[in-house]
Parts: C-alpha cells; structure tokens; sequence
C-alpha cells in the first residue's frame, strides 16, 4: 500500500476509445491494492487489475484535464481524462509501482483468497495429474520408459523431474546429450501415438556450431527412431527460419547435420522468434487502435504487421508433424533454440490435432500443464509479470491460443470449450491471480511453493463449466479424431473477440453461443418436466382417474413453455451469465456507432461539404 | 426460332474435373436449348444437370492432340473444366454453348419453359403486390395516396403501375416532377416509418442542368412531404454522389436540389461507388479468392486492393445515416444518386432492413426485395445482399432467414428457371407477360422443402432497430458466397445442421404443453 497515495479521484473521465468526438463518462476512480476501479454515473464498474496494466502513459495537460491512458495486456485500452494535473500524477506514478512487482511473493496469487482449506486447495492442484496423462498415452511401454535423469532437476533445471526417453537410451547417453543441447533440454517425450507407435519428442537446438558432433547425442535419437518399429526414419523439425538457425552456429550453437545422424529427416519450418512475435502484435495493435480506421488502413495494416502470416506459419508447422505421424508413422523429433516457445506451440498444436482428448476442457488443462507450464516456457518472462528485461516479453502463449481458436472455427463441433475458455485462459496467463502461470519453470515453482500458496486456476475454470461449453460439440462426430485443418491464407481472420475484448461496440450484438446453450438448457429442463409429469400423472392415475386433473397438471407448466420463445433473446442474459456480459447485449444504439458522428450534420446550419472521410484526426492510442 | 438451329453438336464425351480430392466424372455431355448436363451412363448414377447455359458468364476452349478442353467461368462463380473427346466435338460444343449462353431475347429463356410439378403458372406472384404494402400506408398515415398516374408507364417505364405519393399532389403534378427528373423517377414514398411518423423517399436526380432550371410540381411535391409528416418537420436529401460529381452532373443536364428552392430540405452527399468500378473491384475480388497458393501477405494486400469491403463499409454507412434521420432525427429522408436505380435502391433497402422488423421477416424481406430492386444482375444487387449478410452476422438472431436465402437469391438473380428477376423494369416484365408465362421465384422458395435451407433456426422476432457496426474490424469478408466453390464447408454445414436440430427440439419441445392442453396460444 506504500505506493499508494491518492485512493479516489472524483469527476473523471472515460474516453470512448474509437469516438471521434470525445463521448465520455464520467465517474469516480478508486486505487486498491490490487484493482484500479472506475465507477460511472450509471454505476457501472471497470475493474482492471494492476498486474494487467502493461503500459501507463501521461499525455499532455488539456483544457479538460490530465489524460492518462492504460493499456492492459488483455487488450484492454482505457483513456481517462483526470481534472487535476496532481492527483493524475500520484495514480500515474502509484500504477507505475503497483503493475511492476519485484518479486513473486507480492504477485495476487500470494494473497488471493478465495475461502478455501487446505485440503480443498490441495486437491485442485491434483486436478492435472502429468503422470496419469503419460499413461493414458501409453507410456511407459516396452519402448519408452520414466527416466529418473533429472528428478533433481541435475540435468536440465528447466525441464520436469519426470521425463519419458526411449528404454534402450542408458543414462549415460542422456547425460551425454544434455550437454550438447542448449541449456540442457535433451530430446525427450512430448506426445506418444498409441496407434501409430510414433513419438512426438522436444528439445533445444544441438550445440553443433560448424562441425561439432555429440555420439551420445546422434544415438539418443537413433534411440526414438528404433522405439517407433513402424518406421526406420524419424524427421527433425527445426521450427526456426533457416537463416536464424545458421547463424546460431556461430555461436556455437545450430542444428543437426544430417550426415551425422543416421535416418532423420531434417526440415526447417520458419516460425520467427520472439522478438519478431512482440514487435508484431505491437504494430497489430497500433493498427487496431486507431480511431476512424477504415477498410483500407485496417487490411494494410494487418498486412504490415504481419501477425496472421506468424499465426499461419504455426499452424502449417503443427501439421506438418501431425501428417509425419499419421501420414508416414514417423516419429518427430521437434526444438527451436532454447525449445520452451515455438517448440512448445508445435508440440502441443500438433497433440492437438492428433488426439481428441486435448479438444476437451480437461484435456486442454492437461496440454497446457504438460507442454507448457511443465516442460518449461517462461511464463513469468514471456508475460512480464514482474519488473524484467522487456525484450523477453513475447505473446507466445497467445499465438497457440489463437492457433486454437482458428482450429475452433474451422471445426465448431471438434472442441468441447469455446472461446470463452481460451479468453478466459488468457485473462489469466497475466493476471497472476492463480499460481499455474507464475515463474519459468517447475524448479522455480516448487521453490516459491506455489502449491502450498496459491489456488490452481483450473477448479475454478471446471466450476463454471458451463460457461465454456461448446454447444454444438460432438465428441462422437462422424469426422476422423485428426483434425487436417485448412491452412489457405483465406482461412485465417483477425481474431475480433480476443484483442478487441473490451470494446463492446465491435462485436456482434446477439450471442449465437447464449441462445443455443439456453436453448439446449431448456430442452433439458422440458424433458425432465415431461418425465416428471408422466411419472405424476401415473400416480394419480393409480389413485383415481380424473381427466380434470391432468389436464390441471399439464397447465401449470404452460406458463413457462410459451413465454419461452418469445423472450428468448431478452432473457439470455439472465438465464446465462458469460464472463462479459457486454458482448451479448441486444439491440443496440446508434449512438454506439461511428456513423452517429454523422449525426453532427443533421444539426450542421450549413450544407455538408463533404467532411474528409472519418479520420480528421487520426491518432493512435 | 429454334434452339437446335445453335446446337452444332448435342453430345460428346467428356470427363468433367471436380478438384483434386474428387476424381473426375466421364460420362456423355449433352447440350440442350437451355442446359448444359453429364449423363454418367446407363448406370444407376442420374444426370448431372451442370448448368443453366444463361449463367455461363465466359468460355475458354483449348485443344491439342484429338482432343480439348473447356472452361466455363459462371455469374455464379463456379469454375467448371471438361476434358472433351475430339477436336470437332469441342469446338463445336463451345460454339453451342456460346450461341445459347449469349442470347438476349428474354421470352425464349428458360423460365418460360420451366414448368415444375406441384406449382401452378401465376401462382405466388400475388404473394407481394406492391400495391398491398402502399394501400396500408396510405390507409394508416392518410397523407399518402396511391395514384396510378403511370397506369401506362407514360411518366416512368422503370416504376410500377402504382406508386404513392403525397394526397395533397395530384396527378398534373406528378406528370411535370417526372419530366424534371432523369427517367422521369419523380420522388415515391419506399418506406413508411410509423413510430415517428417519417417517411423514405427515392427518386432521380432533378434535370437542373446548366441553366439551374427548376420546377414548381417538383418542390411543392417535397415541400407536400414535409407539410403532411409534422408541422415544421425537416427533410434530408442524401445524394449517392460526391458534391462534386452533383455538381459536373450539371452539364450533362442533370444536377441536384438547390437549397433555396426546396425550404426545410438539406442536402448530404455520400459518395457511393457504382457501375463499373464496383464491377472492378468485384472482378479483382473474386480474382483473389480464386488463388489458394498466395501467401498471406499478398491475400491481405490483395483484399485490401479490391476494395470490396470498404464499398459494404460505406453502403452500411449511408443507409444507417438515413435510418438515423428518420428514426432520431424525426427527419423526412430523400435518396437519389444520379438514375436512381442502384445505390439509392441499396440505401433505401438496406435502411428498412435496419428500421423495420417487418422487412427481417422471410415474407417482408421477399416484398422488399420486390418493391425495391428492379435490376439485379449489377454487382450492386451483390453488394446490397453483401451488407445484409453482415447485418445478419451482427444480428444473427434478428432476420428470419439465413445464409441460404441470400445465397439463394445471388444465384437466381444471375440465371434462374423463374421469372422473378427476369427483365429491368415493370414496363418490360408486362411486355413479356412474365407473370403470366413463368414462375414466381417466392412459389419455388416458399416450398416446405426449401425452409430448412432458407431460414433461420435462431429467429426471435426483434421489434429494435439494429444498428450494426461498421468498423472495418466488424465486417466480414462473405465468406460463404466468394469462398463457396472453393472451400469445403462441411465442417461448418454439420455443425448448422446441428443448429437446427437443437433449434426445432426446442420449439417442438417448447409447444408440447400447449398442443396437449388444446388450448391455441395467439
């Protein structure tokens, strides 16, 4: 609370984010210890929550005040205008401290209470249960077994105590090939293909430079290879563009030669690194944030900025290892650099596509515990969840959630959650709310403790299910359980409902999802009025058979059924409550609108000239 | 004269290719007076009716060897190729198709053969007669009357028999207001807005010219509109034109409303793009759906060129400008670009889809569509159901019918075996006896069979005007029309079949009660 020195500030204002004519709010703004609170004059409430807060920027002093703008890393963007120049400072400078946190242990997570014991807690960290997960994959097996390696965390700090490697790979040689990879991540089990006996395994980029080689190294892979008996070839993917690769040799670094290694295939894939992802959703971002965008800015845009061409080229690597293994029954072997970012997007894609389990709500939790969280993707880093290197910032973990969501629209009935669930997720990758997210890597997780401090966030998830259910899911579809998506460049939309979350005004104004789910509740609701009618009915049929009273029976349930269609669209939002209710609003307003700008001509004296198209001023945020 | 006189050649064999996860289908290609079909064989396997010959927009032959190949690029754009045995064969099936796809005489194309069973001939083209639509206004507002002053199509071949106009204008004045506007499209009533009492108007633009010319019958019909809506109402005149493309109009006789001559009356311009760089922009749009190797770059760089969507983001623009007037302002709106028959048509439809609940439902929408569009070959029509498109992906409980409907619509509107949108203008469709000689296209959807297709499982009647969004962030490229023949949509057709299915267990469900308490709910 030290950095806190104003808690309220009276008569501030909220800017339309996308009006050009300055549409306000005005309200109070309140600064708790862990939530900016802005209540307007209709009592609505914006909470956001320090740890969301990526940016916090003091414009100019104006006439009306002190503009302070707030952009969230849930995409959120909030303008406020604050009267007095000072109490403007003091939240700007107690924001600065409160969203920037030097250590873990003042993260929200540490101090999150939900009101649950200990054992109650305990049990929604078991919720994920890795090493179930191997066995429903089917390890271990007569080829792959639990390698105790590194259950000190002695070879690789950032891997997992509990490793999966091909039985026949003696310690030895893992140890051996852990020091020829990058930070130790030697080649170990992602995915195993029951079926198909093929293996998708990770690790970091060899440490080859121009001619090292590594036997321990060239027969840990031989070992995959010959624990896939369908197929004597495995391929190597390289998810990075053949140029970064080269260039790591200098340094020592690099990737497998082929002639050294016997029956792999070596491919590189050509996703950029993180460097590239950060600086393209900033300009995806600037795009969107313009106020009076048109049609031709926003399309160049998303051209220039490049982020759909990233998204495509995750998704076109995550099937290409799926049709290694179904096409072909080779195993795959994949690694970037330091093999925590895109080879965690490829590995877990690629299961994704294989196997339905992971469309599930659980079997998503478990994905994200294994590939990500567990097998080391930095979570606290790529997130900036405290004060660090800004350069390690990077929406790795938002490219796979997109990657997702496209793989949803193109299957609607493949996945079991929505998009609620992916956005819901998202929210909380940054919102260090739950302990999942928090540090880079398990070693780091079990030193702060996190299970003894902190709540896991997937019970809660699970507790409102039913918020994130996909409707038209069908886990006995008439399709294959593998997914071959449609990677044409047509396919691939700008994802609307993630990085315009907040701004209520872009989306659709009726929820297709909340009726179906409504309606779906309420052919439940009705069969089991049926049955229970029915079995009553018996009943007095058994003790005297009087018409009247059936048919007295049957009206007391009329009022609901008719009253039903007709107050369908009204009604969604209290018969469903989503997490932003905002989104389904119906009807809407003109007001909300940029064409009511127009409405300034309406009231003009003078006959229109033509005004320059929207944009006067155009500004970024 | 004879269809066979153009057949060159009625068969041949031929292989048609069906994309690379299909194979090709062989089988006798058979040209008719009015088809194109593929008849697979003596096998079980029936004809496969390739085509209508009217929708073949062009044709590309090649041959080499003994044998050739044909392209056909249809209005509904399908790409169809056949392999055909024999040069001759080829050549002369081209040649057939040619002849056959370009004739113009209406009364020798199909619908005027097309005789299906279970319909009869003049059926359903009572089902929305302007003329009911017009009487109720005139009935409600008691300001508005219908005149059949162009009974004969004397004052304007493009409008109908019976239009309305304001009661306190008589049909002198009508005559003299059409003679001052191009195509003599003197100013009607298209939409009536009863919760506040203001109407929409369309019309041509006024034959000012250089000279600035005005006429008397012209303003006191405007002045006449304001008069019976409000005292001291206000009217708007939202031209379709740039000021300075009004402006030029001048000197080819045309021209806009001069303040000073119409009081109460204010002019906006809303430039909306039309006629040929319309056409361009959707011939470079459906060039680049039709290129499935691009990379992303050049597919964004490319939609970004053809500009499409920023038309569908401007004709939304405009029509919500004019629902605004009419619904916030109060105001009394006029739309006319220069002819009158495209972009106003679109704003003036579009605005009464955004207003009216009556316009969302199957039926209102039908009678819109006949009350308003009277060509709808242009891509204008395209773009018109483009915007409703977006409208109903914005409000996707709020229209009766669905996608298919305007899939539905775009494909009959190209080449169709009824009469509806046969012909430009009333004047024609009764040279040609059209309701009299072919089918309704509403008789062919209204059928039961048709519904599941057509409408809407979400539908809940919506009595709000909607207002969509016209960020370019909100609209969306109409996958589904300019993506159809190349892209495989089952995933999606699954999951809307599953729609309905949990839609109708919904209203079955929901209306058990009642039937078995057989008591009717109004």
């Amino acid at each position: 609370m030290e950095h806190i020195r104003t808690t309220k500030v009276e008569q501030v204002k909220l800017l339309d984010r996308f009006s050009t004519s300055n549409k306000s709010l005005t309200g109070t703004l309140y600064l708790t210890a862990t939530h900016l609170l802005f209540i307007d004059s209709h009592q609505k409430e914006t909470w956001i929550l320090h740890h969301h807060i990526a940016l916090v920027e003091k414009l100019a002093l104006t006439t009306s005040g002190c503009p302070l703008v707030i952009q969230c890393k849930n995409f959120r963007t909030v303008h406020f205008i604050v009267p007095r120049e000072r109490d403007c400072h003091d939240i700007y400078n107690s924001l600065l401290q409160l969203s920037k946190q030097a250590k873990y242990e003042d993260l929200y997570a540490f101090s999150y209470n939900p009101k649950q014991n200990d054992s109650e807690r305990l049990r929604g960290w078991q919720l994920v249960d890795l090493a179930e997960e191997y066995k429903r994959m089917g390890v271990p097996n007569s080829n792959w077994q639990l390698s105790d390696a590194n259950r000190d965390y002695k070879i690789c700090e950032t891997y997992p105590r509990e490793l999966y490697v091909p039985r026949i790979a003696s310690k030895p040689i893992i140890v051996g090939s852990s020091k020829f990879r990058s930070k130790g991540r030697f080649p170990v089990l992602s995915y195993y293909h029951q079926n198909k006996e093929a293996a998708i395994c990770r690790c970091s980029q060899p440490l080859s430079g121009f001619s090292a080689r590594c036997l321990e190294d060239e027969h840990l892979l031989q070992a995959i290879s010959k624990a896939n008996p369908a197929n004597r070839y495995m391929y190597v993917m390289d998810t990075r563009p053949r140029l970064n690769a080269m260039a790591n040799r200098a340094a020592g670094k690099g990737y497998e030669n082929e002639d050294n290694y016997s029956n792999i295939r070596f491919q590189f894939v050509g996703i950029e690194n993180i460097h590239v992802m950060r600086s393209s959703l900033q300009k995806l971002l600037e795009v969107n944030g313009t106020k009076g965008l048109s049609v031709s800015d926003f399309y160049s845009g998303l051209e220039n900025a490049g982020w759909l061409r990233h998204i495509k080229a995750v998704m076109d690597a995550a099937i290409f290892l799926a049709k290694a293994i179904m096409v072909e029954n080779a195993s795959v072997l994949v690694h970037c650099s330091d093999g925590w970012d895109r080879t965690s997007q490829v590995c877990s894609l690629g299961s994704l596509l294989l196997d339905p389990y992971y469309r599930t709500i659980r079997g998503f939790m478990v994905l994200i515990e294994k590939d990500w969280i567990s097998f080391g993707h930095k979570y606290s880093e790529r997130c900036g969840h405290l004060d660090g290197d800004p350069k390690e910032v990077s929406p790795v973990f938002t490219q796979f959630l997109e990657c997702v969501w496209h793989l949803t629209e193109q299957f609607p009935q493949a996945f079991e959650f929505n998009e609620a669930f992916l956005l819901q997720i998202h929210e909380h990758i940054h919102s260090c709310q739950f302990g999942n997210f928090i540090g880079n890597c398990q070693k780091e997780r079990e030193e702060l403790k996190l299970k003894e401090k902190t709540y896991s966030l997937w019970p809660f998830l699970l507790d409102d299910q039913e918020k994130y259910v996909n409707p038209l899911y069908s886990s006995t579809s008439q399709k294959p359980a593998v997914l071959e998506p449609n990677t044409v460049a047509f396919h691939f939309k700008f994802w609307r409902n993630m990085y315009h979350q907040f701004d209520r005004t872009l989306h659709p104004r009726q929820s297709v999802f909340n009726i179906i789910m409504n309606m779906n509740e309420q052919n439940k609701q009705l069969q089991k009025d049926v049955k229970d009618l029915e079995s009553q009915i018996k009943q007095h049929k058994n003790k005297q058979t009087d018409g009247v009273l059936t048919k007295e029976l049957l009206n007391s349930v009329r009022p609901e059924s008719p009253a039903l269609k007709t107050s369908l669209c009204l009604k969604e939002q209290t018969l469903l409550p989503v997490n932003d209710a905002l989104r389904t609003i119906e009807g809407s307003n003109p007001a909300d609108n940029r064409y009511s700008e127009y409405a300034d001509e309406f009231s003009k004296a003078e006959p229109a000239v033509v005004s320059s198209e929207y944009g006067v001023a155009r500004m970024t945020c | 004269m004879e269809f066979s006189e153009l057949i060159r050649t009625g068969q041949a064999q031929a292989e048609l290719l069906r994309g690379p996860e299909m194979p090709p289908l062989r089988g006798t290609l058979c040209v008719t007076g009015h088809h194109l079909l593929l008849s697979p064989g003596p096998q079980a396997t029936p004809d496969l009716w390739l085509l209508l010959l009217r929708s073949v927009d062009s044709i590309e032959k090649r041959v080499a060897g003994d044998a050739g190949t044909i392209t056909l690029r249809c209005k509904d754009l399908r790409v169809l190729q056949l392999d055909i045995e024999g040069v001759e064969a080829t050549l002369d099936i081209a040649r057939s198709i040619e002849a056959l796809s370009s004739l113009e005489s209406v009364i020798t194309s199909f619908p005027f053969f097309y005789r299906p069973k279970g319909l009869r001939l003049g059926e359903a083209w009572h089902f929305h007669p302007p003329e009911r639509y017009y009487k109720r206004i005139a009935r409600e507002t008691r300001a508005w009357r219908l005149s059949e002053a162009n009974e004969d199509f004397s004052l304007c071949p493009s409008y109908p028999r019976a239009v309305i106009v304001p009661r306190a204008v008589d049909d002198d004045a009508l005559a003299r207001s059409a003679r001052f506007r191009q195509g003599g499209r003197f100013p009607v009533l298209s939409y009536y807005h009863a919760p506040r009492g203001t109407v929409l108007l369309r019309s041509s633009q006024p034959l000012t010219g250089r000279q600035k010319l005005r006429c008397a019958e012209d303003e006191e019909l405007l002045r006449a509109v304001l008069a019976e809506a409000r005292p001291g109402a206000r009217g708007f005149i939202v031209d379709t034109r740039s000021a300075q493309a009004a402006k030029q109009a001048r000197m080819t006789g045309g021209g806009t409303e001069a303040k000073a001559a119409y009081p109460g009356w204010k002019r906006l311009h809303r430039p909306l793009e039309r006629g040929r760089p319309l056409q361009e922009s959707f011939v470079r749009l459906m060039e680049a759906c039709g290129d499935p190797e691009q990379s992303m770059d050049r597919w964004l760089s490319r939609l970004d060129g053809c500009r499409w969507l920023s038309h569908v983001k401007e004709a939304l623009s405009t029509a919500c400008l004019a629902a605004q007037g009419m619904e916030w302002e109060g105001a009394c709106i006029l739309v006319h670009g220069a002819e009158g028959t495209d972009s106003t048509l679109l704003v003036t439809s579009l605005a009464q889809l955004i207003l009216d609940p009556l316009s969302r439902t199957m039926a209102g929408f039908q009678e819109l569509i006949e009350r308003e569009w009277i060509q709808h070959e242009a891509p204008i029509f395209l773009l018109f159901l483009d915007c409703v498109w977006q409208l109903g992906r914005q409000f996707p409980l709020s229209l009766e019918f669905g996608e298919g409907m305007l899939l539905a619509l775009f494909d009959h509107s190209y080449a169709s075996p009824f009469g509806t949108f046969l012909c430009n203008s009333e004047k024609e469709r009764c040279l040609c006896e059209v309701r009299t000689r072919t089918h309704s296209l509403w008789s062919g959807l209204n059928q039961p069979k048709e519904q599941r297709k057509l409408r809407n499982p979400l539908y809940v009647p919506n009595p709000l005007a909607i207002w969509p969004s016209v960020e370019p962030q909100s609209l969306r490229l109409w996958q589904g029309l300019f993506l159809r023949w190349t892209h495989p949509p089952e995933p999606s057709e699954v999951a809307w079949e599953k729609v309905w299915q949990i839609a109708t267990d919904q209203k079955t469900e929901g209306s058990q009660p009642t039937d078995s308490a057989s008591e009717p709910q109004p």
